[in-house]
């Protein structure tokens, strides 16, 4: 039993370190960031990362393309997906079977990076906001997770009453089905909010144009590419490139935070979807 | 076949009409169900299925003027072009070398921790567990690169600190080609063993509770009920991820390899996906870049069908 806890505190130490380490720093002043005197505790407590990190204007339009790209592209993901789950859940409709092996074989074999991409030029999607918003529209996981959800908590009964009070499918479909289906789509929206917010190579290969960028391609360029402007005066320099390092920390807290705030409200509901679709899946 | 339930009726009836029939009865009843699933199944059509068909371009020279139909036949020119290559043996054991990795250090870490925290009789506490480990999983590929680059960097990092604190000098982690691997995939281990404790976690409440009663019977220790109750319990879902796990083995994740890249460790980074991004975006051959990618994704399927079959074979449950 006392093995139990030393692990489970060792893993809460090996998750929680580097994260507190990180926090810490941002919240340091840029020489102590860079003389490296913090472990996890600021030290010389200073808001001047996030200040720095807040007064660029490529970060805060990265901020809200991401915030954009995450809240229609959840809206477009989501609705497309009951589109085709609700359809699927009803079992005496016609091609069911064969629908879904359609759906699932693109899970299988993809036709690779180029050709997607030669779709999109096709399209005349490259460098719209289109790009991050329709190739990547619909999963193949969370049309599994919808369809057993939807199937496991509709009994069929409700259908056919329904069915006999006259109601077409999509009067069901509104009426009754969407409502009770408030956890699944709070699950699909939150699944695909997140790999929006956090997806970059998309925009990686489909956008040119700055003003389009998600944050992640900003966050790229400033946390691994080291991209900042360049100053002569010595003195200027060793104070920007103090600031620059303590702004990565600022920047990884702030890239981070949104996401770790609506997690243990949804947190829930989320291991619910994430177990439908591992069970049934 | 009792009146009450004419469809059963109907569907012991001949299948060569009932098929037609019943296609006809579904299509008038559920017309407006079709109407609706003909939007995301052209989203297929079109985002999967035509770049599925382009991959033509594989087996074509292609040219931008002449488009992909009226690009000339190569047969299989791109393909020798690749296997010629001197990269090539080199990338394609990268990719399977860390590929199968992953997949070896990932599996039995979040099956621990399930386990461990399934122990726990302290509620608050197996919560907390849960809650913390899982969070990483939220954080983006960039940013759990640039933490990785961040905390391993030599000097001002914390691992810096925690060699100081030893009075050792900290060797240059992230410049050293034979680190890479390690540093890919623990920090993937530290992302995602959180999260996938979860789908363990599920299956061990989901065992049948009088089979612990049973073991409890036969005097059976904290240690003997695990290895008795709980591993067999949990089997077919470690099977299924472990198929899953082994079906992605060559489609390894571009994003983090491609972050955690620099000109120091090249020659172990480099990986299929990324060699193909560079070769078909950066120096736009798009036909070879192609061929690549289709040699991956055969490769993807054989491995996948291979290992369902072997794990059907061996455990009795599989994917399919």
């Amino acid at each position: 039993m006392v093995g139990v806890y030393v692990l489970l505190v060792t893993a809460l130490v090996v998750v929680l370190v580097p994260l507190l380490y990180i926090l810490a720093s941002s919240l340091s002043s840029p020489a102590a960031v860079s003389a490296g005197r913090v472990f996890l505790w600021p030290v010389d407590f200073s808001l001047r990362g996030y200040q720095v990190a807040l007064s660029n204007s490529a970060i805060v339009t990265g901020f809200l393309n991401s915030l954009f790209y995450t809240v229609v592209g959840a809206a477009i993901s989501v609705t497309l997906t009951i589109m085709i789950a609700y359809p699927l859940s009803i079992p005496d409709l016609w091609g069911r079977k064969a629908i879904t092996k359609f759906v699932v074989f693109t899970m299988l074999f993809a036709g690779g990076i180029i050709p997607t991409y030669l779709v999109v030029q096709a399209l005349g999607l490259l460098d719209t906001r289109g790009a991050l918003l329709l190739p990547q529209a619909i999963g193949v996981w969370q049309v599994i997770i919808a369809v057993a959800f939807l199937r496991s908590s509709i009994p069929d009964e409700l259908h056919e009453a329904a069915q006999l009070d006259g109601a077409s499918d999509l009067r069901i479909l509104f009426t009754v089905v969407l409502p009770l289906a408030k956890p699944l789509i709070a699950v699909i929206a939150l699944m695909y909010g997140i790999a929006q917010w956090n997806s970059y190579f998309d925009a990686l290969l489909y956008l040119r144009d700055p003003d389009l960028a998600p944050l992640q391609i900003v966050l790229r360029n400033i946390l691994i590419l080291n991209t900042s402007g360049g100053s002569t005066d010595a003195a200027a320099m060793m104070e920007r490139q103090q600031l620059a390092n303590l702004l990565k920390y600022s920047l990884i807290v702030i890239a981070t935070v949104p996401l770790l705030l609506v997690y243990p409200f949804v947190a829930r509901y989320f291991t619910k979807g994430i177990l439908v679709g591992a069970v049934k899946g | 076949m009792t009146p009450l339930r004419p469809t059963a009726v109907a569907r012991a009836a001949d299948t060569g009409t009932r098929g037609r029939s019943a296609a006809r009865r579904s299509l008038r009843r559920h017309w407006q169900l079709y109407v609706m699933l003909a939007v995301p199944l052209l989203w297929f059509v079109v985002f999967k299925y035509v770049p599925m068909v382009n991959a033509v371009i594989a087996f074509k020279q292609y040219n931008v003027v002449d488009g992909i139909w009226g690009s000339d036949w190569v047969g299989l020119a791109n393909f020798q072009r690749f296997f010629d290559n001197p990269v090539f043996g080199r990338i394609v054991s990268n990719t399977f070398i860390l590929s199968v990795y992953a997949v070896l250090a990932g599996f039995p870490v979040p099956i621990v921790l399930a386990l461990a925290i399934n122990e726990v009789r302290l509620r608050f506490f197996a919560r907390t567990v849960q809650l913390v480990t899982y969070a990483p999983f939220f954080i983006s590929t960039v940013i759990i690169v640039s933490m990785t680059i961040l905390v391993l960097s030599p000097r001002i990092g914390l691992l810096s600190d925690v060699f100081g604190f030893f009075g050792a000098d900290q060797p240059n982690v992230l410049g050293d080609p034979n680190a890479f691997r390690h540093v890919y995939v623990w920090t993937d281990v530290w992302q995602t063993a959180g999260y996938s404790a979860v789908i363990y976690l599920a299956a061990l409440a989901g065992i049948d509770p009088t089979l612990y009663e049973a073991a409890r019977v036969d005097g059976a220790n904290r240690l003997q009920k695990i290895i008795a109750v709980d591993l067999p319990g949990i089997a077919p879902t470690a099977v299924i991820i472990l198929i899953l796990g082994v079906g992605n083995v060559m489609s390894l994740g571009f994003e983090k390899a491609f972050l955690l890249q620099n000109p120091l460790n090249l020659s172990q980074s480099e990986v299929i996906a990324t060699y193909t991004y560079k070769v078909g975006l950066i120096n736009a051959d798009f036909s070879l870049a192609s061929a690549i990618g289709l040699f991956n994704s055969a490769i993807n399927l054989v491995l996948l069908v291979t290992v369902n079959r072997v794990a059907r074979r061996v455990t009795g449950s599989g994917l399919w």
